[in-house]
């Protein structure tokens, strides 16, 4: 249980803390925001697609909801149902609604591939926990960017119509998108003990110059959008609703099992 | 030192236990030849059972844990037993035994692609699977994503059966 938090100072746990969480949270509430596709996608295949990634995320997000449980000596269930709205920290990419299916085509494509990068690094964590979880987590969001990345082409050779929806979603969300890489409070802590293999920014450098061409050649120029230092801090009246939903029932009997 | 024999008799009875155990989501398996178990390991009388996941998010997780319990407590060798989920090393469909392939076979499900008989690159999703029922490798992934995570779906053009492939991962 507790073989690796002691070695860590009080700065690095906090440190510590506040990456699993960030990650954490991104999983989780992009999972809620897909599993409402459930019963309603395009077709029978998306449903049962999106439920199943879905669920992956929420798992991801259980798992590392249960390393940070470890470390702060809480309880995975209470951190992701028991926080107020404003003491999450996914990234103002997941504060939208989910909107239509070329909006959330274009979501999942900027996150997925968002994700990978900043997984390639958390297999190099010095966190051993994390590195392991994160090396699991790679082989399964595998198939993630494969559907992601169908669809982005699906859509992009289509129709006018789709085309149009999907650049309107992409510029829409690219500048919220670049805040997966926003600054961490104790980054440098993070990086002094390897715990994060190497800073946002350059991790942010290596995404963008993946998906930009990729992306520009079906959406046109896209502006330079730096990562911000509240860019895992500001919430949207959507997200407040999601929270209102996905707290409801844990909410209702606080403490209850089954 | 003196112990030793005697700990290996008592691993060897949980270990002959735990391929009795069948995985919840598609019992024709054991949770051995799934792969799943990574390690028994005796500390006194305390046993900890190492269970890796298929997939992170598997619903059956917890039934799993609460059926090894269950059934390894029965047995009687041990004073307290704990089921400790672990991701290192990561499942792999790798894992899965030769009995555990030929049982997922029987029961109408293709086993994982293996990379060493393939060829392919790390991951890599095959458009082909072998139909569990004809044989026949002129089959279509339909859905990479199936019933249960860790399933995906296939047509056989051969004999016109849809299957499940348990996936690579």
């Amino acid at each position: 249980m507790t073989q690796v938090t002691p070695a860590l100072g009080i700065d690095a746990r906090r440190a510590l803390a506040e990456l699993l969480m960030s990650v954490a949270d991104d999983e989780f509430v992009l999972g809620f925001w897909d599993s409402e596709w459930t019963g309603i996608a395009p077709m029978l295949e998306e449903d049962v697609a999106t439920s199943s990634i879905a669920q992956d995320e929420i798992g991801h997000a259980r798992a590392l909801y249960e390393l940070l449980a470890e470390l702060t000596d809480d309880d995975a269930d209470r951190i992701a149902f028991g926080r107020e709205a404003g003491a999450f920290r996914h990234a103002a990419l997941l504060n939208h609604a989910r909107g239509d299916w070329a909006f959330s085509v274009a979501r999942r494509y900027l996150y997925e591939s968002a994700d990978a990068v900043r997984l390639s690094a958390l297999v190099r964590s010095s966190h051993a926990p994390l590195a392991a979880l994160a090396a699991k987590m790679q082989r399964e969001e595998t198939y993630h960017r494969m559907h992601a990345d169908a669809w982005l082409r699906r859509l992009a050779d289509g129709s006018q119509v789709g085309r149009d929806r999907l650049a309107g979603s992409v510029k829409c969300l690219w500048p919220d998108a670049q805040q997966i890489f926003a600054p961490l409070a104790g980054e440098e802590t993070l990086l002094r003990d390897g715990v994060l293999p190497e800073p946002m920014l350059a991790l942010h450098a290596r995404w963008q110059s993946e998906v930009t061409p990729v992306l520009e050649s079906i959406v046109g120029e896209l502006p330079a959008a730096p990562p911000t230092g509240d860019g895992r801090r500001r919430r949207t009246d959507d997200f407040m609703w999601l929270h209102t939903e996905f707290t409801a029932v844990a909410g209702s009997e606080v403490g209850a099992t089954w | 030192m003196v112990n030793a024999p005697a700990i290996d008799a008592r691993e060897e009875c949980i270990w002959s236990e735990l391929a009795q155990i069948p995985d919840p989501e598609i019992p024709a398996i054991s949770l051995v030849d799934l792969g799943v178990i990574g390690d028994v390991r005796f500390e006194a009388d305390r046993l900890t059972v190492e269970l890796l996941p298929t997939f992170i998010g598997c619903p059956a997780i917890a039934v799993m844990q609460q059926q090894i319990i269950e059934r390894l407590g029965l047995l009687g060798v041990a004073d307290s037993i704990e089921v400790k989920v672990s991701f290192d090393p990561p499942w792999t469909s790798e894992r899965i035994t030769p009995t555990g392939r030929k049982r997922l076979r029987l029961s109408g499900f293709a086993p994982p692609v293996m990379a060493e008989i393939e060829g392919l690159d790390e991951l890599a999703v095959l458009p082909v699977a072998e139909c569990p029922f004809c044989g026949s490798r002129s089959t279509t992934l339909e859905n990479p994503f199936g019933p249960t995570l860790c399933r995906a779906i296939y047509h056989c053009a051969t004999c016109r059966q849809p299957f499940e492939q348990f996936k690579r991962v």
